[in-house]
């Protein structure tokens, strides 16, 4: 179902009111645009809202693509912060922009990549949907820094994170490469790990920059 | 490659000595193989950096006379660290004959990427596949002829330590022709390009591969940019702008792209080369292994090493039983009744039989403090050490320690600097220069120069307090805390970035005797040449002192000193003594307290004074070349201020509580 921009704000203010502030109902005069807008009349269209007295209910179907909405701009939010580096209102508002493509399977590989992120940069919950589910079925930890592994786990590396030049070409020099398969043997007191036949020791702040998958 | 080769052939025909370079990863036995060759033992050090500086030694093979030349470690052939561009410095400015790369057969897959660099950079490469037998023992195999066909090179497989190889090796070394064949190993077409873009506008003569100049610009080096605006004069402005190009074009990934390419290349020469088992063996020095690194059985495990190696073997068994042999049996019994009865016959004057027999006579006081004293203690901690050092116990004891040491602004990596410490503070303090940045260094040498005893020292002092319950426990309490007050303020107020640790673990193994015996011989070897020296300097200064009155004088100046910490004046002597070598100073304490003229609490103020005192001439001197004047004149009167101060306050604090009393 793809539905207009206006009608998706409304569907989240909604969700909202209704599912984190516990009221029973939204008043449309809360909106930014007038009660009489096309959107309404789009939402009720697809029985996905009511309007009773002049204030806005949720159908049961409804409820459901208002968690979607809200998941995806959450998850909008979580990729302005986290990946684009993009912050404040300033990432607020393109945020909103961004959340109207995230449908047809697309919020699933952002939210694959977010690794499954259950708050928003507000704090606020992430809905989870079907992917996180099934992410949780399977203990699939994704990515993760090799601080997250636990000792005896074994792992593919995926990338090394890193803004300074020496760590990464230190951490290379050591076999540390994607693709190479690396195995945790020790957390405490420091890291170590083996890649090949070799043995290595290194602290939590080299740790957390090398990312590896199970 | 035939530019490499025309200059070689050049060079060698200008001297008769031709030269052949170690370069390898550290802790593959590039040392090992080095005192193979050249016959003569230098350190060999699971450490990585004891061979820091570099060794040179000459080897006669079939009457062809050969410098080689051992190498500090090096990762890449792109440097990062100052002992990797001491090891590039020799290949770019010293042009061996030939190149031995040394690498450990079980990380060939890690470590071929440098041979590849190597071969890259057209240099005359041997390759050296060392630690054959663990390789065997994990069930690994190694078809070292297929590898040699897919490389292009001579390639040798060894056990440097168990002496497997070593003949093989040679005999490649001075059969070694350049064969102008060696393999040259394509890249994508993407990376080739740019290579190629870069290459084509150099124009001078270099001894590496215009190819491997390109590729180490293309990664920033800095070096190379030098050495080619050097070189190219004024092509070097365009160049340098294409390779600004490149760079900022590929900035996203170069250096990853090309390790991952390189990567790529090992994985395709390593198929059908290197076939390891499905199922990993667990061998016996990995579980010893495993448990060092917990702290719940590797603090208890420390504890047990500190005991039976430290207090037991140096302490009680060097410090005590030979001490006792040498010293009182030997040079008190017979040999100096003996050397005064025969020195006073031959020599006349009262004056010159003071010089050699007198009571600070060169050899009734200098010999006998050097050899009857130091030179036990200093040998069983040295054997000690070196036995340590071969398990490949220190890397653990660092990853073990190294939470705790980044509270004094240092990594794990420090503990072994501060081990050695206990054996010669002199010593410790050049190998502070294996540390990664300068603060640590600084903070490092503080903390040597204060609070860690030289093993010398340390046999004396214990020998001394141990008569008196508690004072042990006062004396080391209050090194202790000011250990852990120095370094805790030291990080807080020396400027610089948190550092980061990082170490290779090798893997443990029960030492062999031999080697332990040469290192410490060597070690031992050096310890002397530096100390007897001062030893007999020290006694002809105090002859002198004594026989001009100037020796009276400076005591009775620094009595009032002495006394403001509660010490006779005598003490001054051991004080004066201790400028000279701290040790000997220490044997100056142990001298007053035969005498009866000093109480529990005297020694023990006197021990830890002396203890925190400037350190010894030679360490001072040490500090100096390694850190500058301004760093080690600043440590130096730090360390004699707090010395004095800490002084004063224990023996305010010891008559107070009546503690020793």
């Amino acid at each position: 179902m793809k539905l207009s921009e206006k009608a998706e704000e409304i569907l989240e203010a909604l969700w909202i009111a209704v599912e984190e502030s516990g009221a029973a109902f939204l008043d449309p005069e809360k909106m930014a645009f007038p009660t009489d807008d096309p959107a309404y009349r789009e939402l009720t269209g697809h029985a996905l809202i009511e309007i009773r007295q002049g204030m806005i209910y949720f159908r049961p179907e409804g409820r459901e693509e208002g968690k979607i909405t809200i998941r995806r701009h959450r998850l909008a939010e979580r990729l302005m912060m986290d990946v684009l580096n993009i912050r404040g209102e300033d990432g607020d508002n393109k945020a909103c922009q961004f959340e109207h493509l995230l449908n047809e399977g697309v919020d699933v590989k952002i939210c694959t990549m977010l690794n499954h992120p259950t708050t928003c940069p507000h704090g606020k919950p992430i809905p989870p949907g079907e992917c996180c589910h099934q992410a949780r079925a399977d203990g699939d930890l994704g990515v993760v820094p090799l601080t997250e592994f636990k000792s005896g786990q074994e792992g593919e590396i995926a990338y090394i994170q890193t803004e300074d030049n020496k760590k990464m070409q230190k951490l290379m020099a050591m076999g540390v490469l994607p693709g190479n398969r690396i195995i945790l043997t020790h957390a405490y007191p420091s890291y170590i790990f083996r890649v090949g036949y070799s043995e290595f020791a290194i602290d939590s702040n080299l740790a957390k920059e090398i990312f590896v998958r199970k | 490659m035939a530019t490499c080769c025309s200059k070689q052939t050049e060079s060698s025909s200008l001297s008769s000595s031709r030269k052949v370079a170690l370069v390898g990863n550290p802790n593959v036995g590039k040392s090992v193989l080095f005192n193979a060759l050249t016959g003569a033992y230098v350190t060999v050090s699971n450490y990585p950096g004891t061979s820091v500086e570099v060794s040179r030694g000459n080897a006669v093979i079939n009457s062809q006379a050969w410098e080689v030349i051992d190498t500090p470690g090096m990762y890449s052939i792109h440097t990062i660290t100052e002992e990797e561009r001491v090891a590039r410095e020799i290949l770019l400015h010293e042009s061996p004959d030939v190149v031995v790369h040394v690498l450990d057969a079980r990380n060939l897959e890690r470590m071929l990427a440098m041979t590849i660099q190597l071969i890259e950079a057209g240099l005359p490469v041997i390759l050296v596949v060392n630690i054959m037998d663990e390789a065997e023992r994990m069930g690994l195999s190694i078809d070292l002829e297929l590898l040699q066909q897919k490389l292009g090179i001579p390639v040798i497989g060894a056990a440097t330590a168990r002496k497997r190889g070593i003949e093989e090796i040679r005999a490649a070394i001075n059969g070694y022709r350049c064969s102008c064949e060696q393999r040259h190993f394509e890249y994508s077409r993407l990376l080739e390009r740019d290579i190629n873009e870069v290459t084509v506008m150099m124009q001078g003569e270099y001894i590496l591969s215009v190819r491997a100049l390109a590729l180490l610009l293309l990664q920033q080096d800095d070096e190379i940019s030098d050495l080619l605006r050097h070189r190219e004069g004024d092509g070097y402005a365009p160049l340098a702008e294409k390779v600004r190009e490149i760079s900022f074009e590929r900035r996203e990934s170069f250096h990853l792209d090309l390790s991952l390419e390189r990567n790529e290349m090992v994985k395709r020469i390593i198929n059908g080369v290197f076939t390891a088992p499905n199922k990993r063996v667990v061998t016996f020095a990995e579980r010893i292994s495993k448990l060092a690194v917990q702290p719940i059985t590797g603090v208890p495990l420390l504890i047990v090493v500190l005991y039976f190696g430290l207090y037991q073997f140096v302490g009680v068994f060097g410090a005590g039983t030979v001490v006792d042999l040498l010293e009182k049996k030997l040079f008190e019994g017979i040999f100096n009744p003996w050397i005064i009865g025969v020195v006073n016959s031959i020599i006349p004057w009262v004056i010159i039989q003071e010089l050699f027999v007198g009571e600070y006579g060169i050899i009734t006081l200098g010999l006998r403090y050097a050899v009857g004293i130091i030179l036990p203690i200093v040998a069983t901690f040295f054997i000690f050490f070196s036995f340590l050092e071969d398990t490949g116990y220190f890397p653990r004891l660092a990853l073990l320690v190294d939470r705790i040491f980044k509270h004094f602004g240092l990594t794990g990596r420090a503990v072994i600097p501060m081990v050695l410490g206990f054996g010669c503070d002199t010593m410790a303090t050049m190998v502070t220069r294996t540390l990664e940045t300068t603060r640590e260094r600084i903070i490092a040498t503080i903390l040597l120069s204060l609070t860690i005893p030289c093993s010398a020292q340390l046999g004396v002092i214990m020998s001394l307090l141990s008569k008196y319950p508690g004072a042990l426990a006062v004396w080391s309490g209050c090194l202790l805390l000011l250990f852990l007050l120095v370094g805790l303020l030291s990080a807080k107020i020396i400027p610089g970035e948190a550092p980061m640790f990082y170490m290779e673990l090798p893997p443990m193994r029960l030492p062999q005797l031999g080697n332990v015996l040469t290192k410490t011989y060597t070690r031992m070897q050096w310890y002397f040449m530096e100390i007897l020296p001062l030893f007999v300097l020290a006694s002809v200064l105090l002859w002198l002192g004594k026989i001009t009155g100037f020796f009276e004088k400076m005591v009775n100046a620094m009595a009032p000193v002495m006394a403001s910490i509660g010490l006779p004046r005598e003490t001054a002597v051991s004080f004066i003594f201790g400028f000279f070598r701290r040790d000997y100073g220490a044997a100056g304490l142990y001298e007053l307290e035969t005498k009866g003229l000093m109480d529990a609490r005297q020694l023990t103020v006197a021990a830890v004074t002396l203890t925190l005192f400037i350190p010894c001439i030679a360490q001072f001197l040490i500090m100096k070349k390694e850190r500058g004047w301004k760093v080690a004149g600043g440590i130096g009167i730090f360390v004699s201020l707090l010395a004095f101060a800490s002084g004063y306050l224990l023996n305010k604090a010891l008559i107070i509580t009546g503690l020793l009393a």
